[in-house]
């Protein structure tokens, strides 16, 4: 039993910049009102009042402690989890107690048992969307220990293993120089994938990454593979999943180099706007060779990976325009945890 | 004995000269000579047919014609030479390979392999009928026309349309006109995507048609006759295939 709860993650407060945590906040608060007011109506008339009542004194509170939370967040993930709990039981309890004179002169919380009333339901209301959030985390934990093993099937194809390798020996006699730094291409890039992939890293290191494969496919495709770099200096501290562009690359090189003749280019542009980080690629796209299997698995672990760091934040589309294969990935721009 | 011809075809060069390097290692035990190298199918022919080779060495993974294609385009010679498959990396040829104990090695090869295979090949084995059609089953993308003892591949891509007359099928390209020992049946079944019967004798490539039209004459009845890219010629179409072939004309 050991091993298996060791893949759980230690508990963690969600990340409340994170747009997907912010409308599961809204959503799961309000609904818990809407019950509440339910629960003490008789008629429908009543409800409606009743669902009046509540939201004019529970909204502003809620947009208050989201917006707190939201500027806390970096503060708040360096604490402990519990720490960091009651932090948000005392923004939520400072909240609702500020607003408190607001809601009477709004004529909401009209309710006769006052301050203190409105403080135990706040309570209340934090601790059940606290609960939910723990849940959340126990069941999504074995999704991330299973996304690091997800990052290690989407590995490196065993057909450029091999080549690789066949392309080494012939340098071996020749130019034995070449050889060794291919090598060390190689270990590096396996090293890579092998490692623990659970951590977002820096896409500096993800871009070197890269930069080895393609090394070792162009010791083998010479002319036939061409790469255009377009690299803005300001993304590369931004932290990304590993593994989120090499396979990608791997692709454009199987995809769109191997099956022509003719010399092909692969395209990586890579811009920060604003709080955005956007990564496209694009390769030749060819009609005929599109049975190749293995390029909708990658996509589909690379969207699942962008979808558990960082919810409905991250998307990546694909689409074929003027005989080239495009792929576009979009996720906020971070430079820490 | 005279040493025998070796040709090596494979995509990348770094994968030929490697081949280069173990065929020399495995010259004192089996004298041969590498006759040349080729990039693609296309150009393996040309040397193949030039050399006179004996043994191809032919990498599977290559593009616009895979080495099980090249092989069978082979087969169309007098005297085919004996193929060795390389191939890094496909379980399913491999698997086929093994089924139909056809020679052949994984890279990185090994010299004592190629020694093996090289000396097995030798000695003449060839390849039974049938067998790289069963192993491929995608349509091929040329065709191997036989013509003064050369074999010619025509890309399908250029194929405007093939007709049967008397013992032969007519292959027509915008350049010119091949001769083909195949029957417009097999065709159909192998390239039903590419081509469509607008006749009982004529197949003619879907992205070639440019539209129909009425008037042509044909069995003593006017009907609708196809109107090809980059050819004068017009095509009738029989009245048993117009049902069909309207679907295209949209």
């Amino acid at each position: 039993m050991q091993s298996i709860r060791q893949n759980h993650l230690p508990d963690a407060l969600p990340d409340f910049r994170n747009l997907g945590v912010i409308s599961r906040i809204l959503l799961s608060v309000n609904a818990l009102a809407l019950l509440f007011a339910l629960a003490r109506s008789r008629e429908v008339a009543e409800f409606a009042a009743r669902a009046t009542e509540i939201a004019v004194s529970l909204e502003p509170v809620l947009l208050v402690v989201l917006i707190v939370l939201y500027a806390g967040s970096v503060l708040l993930e360096r604490l402990p989890y519990l720490q960091g709990l009651l932090a948000v039981f005392a923004v939520v309890l400072a909240a609702t107690a500020a607003l408190f004179p607001l809601q009477l002169q709004m004529g909401g919380g009209g309710d006769s048992r006052g301050l203190a009333w409105s403080l135990v339901c706040a309570a209340f209301v934090t601790g059940a969307v606290a609960w939910y959030f723990h849940l959340r985390n126990r069941a999504f934990s074995p999704a991330i220990s299973e996304a690091r093993l997800q990052a290690l099937q989407a590995r490196i194809r065993p057909h450029f293993l091999f080549n690789s390798l066949n392309a080494v020996l012939s340098l071996i006699r020749k130019d034995p120089k070449r050889a060794e730094s291919a090598l060390e291409d190689l270990a590096e890039l396996f090293r890579t994938v092998m490692a623990d992939n659970r951590q977002l890293i820096a896409l500096r290191e993800e871009l070197s990454l890269c930069r080895q494969y393609l090394n070792l496919e162009q010791l083998r495709l010479g002319d036939r593979l061409r790469v255009d770099w377009r690299l803005d200096p300001a993304a590369e501290e931004a932290l990304v999943p590993p593994m989120v562009l090499q396979p990608l690359v791997e692709n454009a090189v199987y995809h769109g180099i191997e099956p022509g003749i003719a010399p092909g280019l692969i395209e990586v542009r890579i811009e920060r706007r604003n709080d955005r980080l956007w990564l496209q690629l694009s390769n030749p796209y060819h009609e005929d060779y599109q049975h190749r299997q293995g390029n909708r698995m990658a996509l589909a672990n690379i969207r699942e990976r962008l979808q558990l760091h960082f919810d409905v934040e991250a998307s990546l589309n694909t689409r074929i325009a003027d005989g080239r294969y495009e792929i576009g990935i979009a996720m906020p721009f971070r430079t820490s945890l | 004995m005279s040493p025998i011809k070796v040709v090596i075809v494979d995509d990348e060069q770094p994968a030929r000269s490697r081949l280069r390097e173990l065929l020399q290692d495995c010259l004192t035990e089996l004298p041969h000579v590498v006759a040349g190298e080729a990039a693609n199918g296309v150009e393996g022919m040309r040397i193949v047919t030039d050399t006179g080779a004996d043994v191809v060495l032919v990498d599977i993974h290559m593009p616009e014609m895979s080495g099980i294609e090249f092989a069978r385009h082979l087969q169309v010679l007098e005297h085919p030479p004996a193929v060795i498959f390389v191939t890094a990396h496909d379980q399913y040829a491999v698997e086929a390979f093994e089924v139909n104990a056809l020679d052949y090695l994984t890279k990185p090869v090994r010299a004592a392999r190629l020694l093996a295979a090289l000396k097995k090949a030798a000695k003449g084995a060839r390849l039974a009928r049938g067998v790289l059609e069963s192993i491929d089953t995608a349509p091929r993308r040329h065709f191997s026309v036989a013509e003064r003892g050369r074999v010619t591949l025509v890309p399908v891509s250029e194929v405007i349309y093939l007709r049967a007359e008397l013992k032969y099928v007519t292959l027509r390209t915008r350049a010119r006109e091949h001769l083909v020992e195949e029957s417009l049946t097999q065709i159909e079944q192998e390239f039903g995507a590419v081509f469509v019967r607008v006749h009982r004798n004529c197949l003619v490539a879907r992205r070639w048609i440019r539209g129909f039209e009425r008037g042509a004459e044909s069995e003593n009845e006017v009907g609708w006759s196809v109107v090809l890219e980059g050819l004068d010629e017009k095509l009738p179409v029989s009245r048993r295939q117009w049902a069909q072939v309207k679907s295209i004309a949209g």
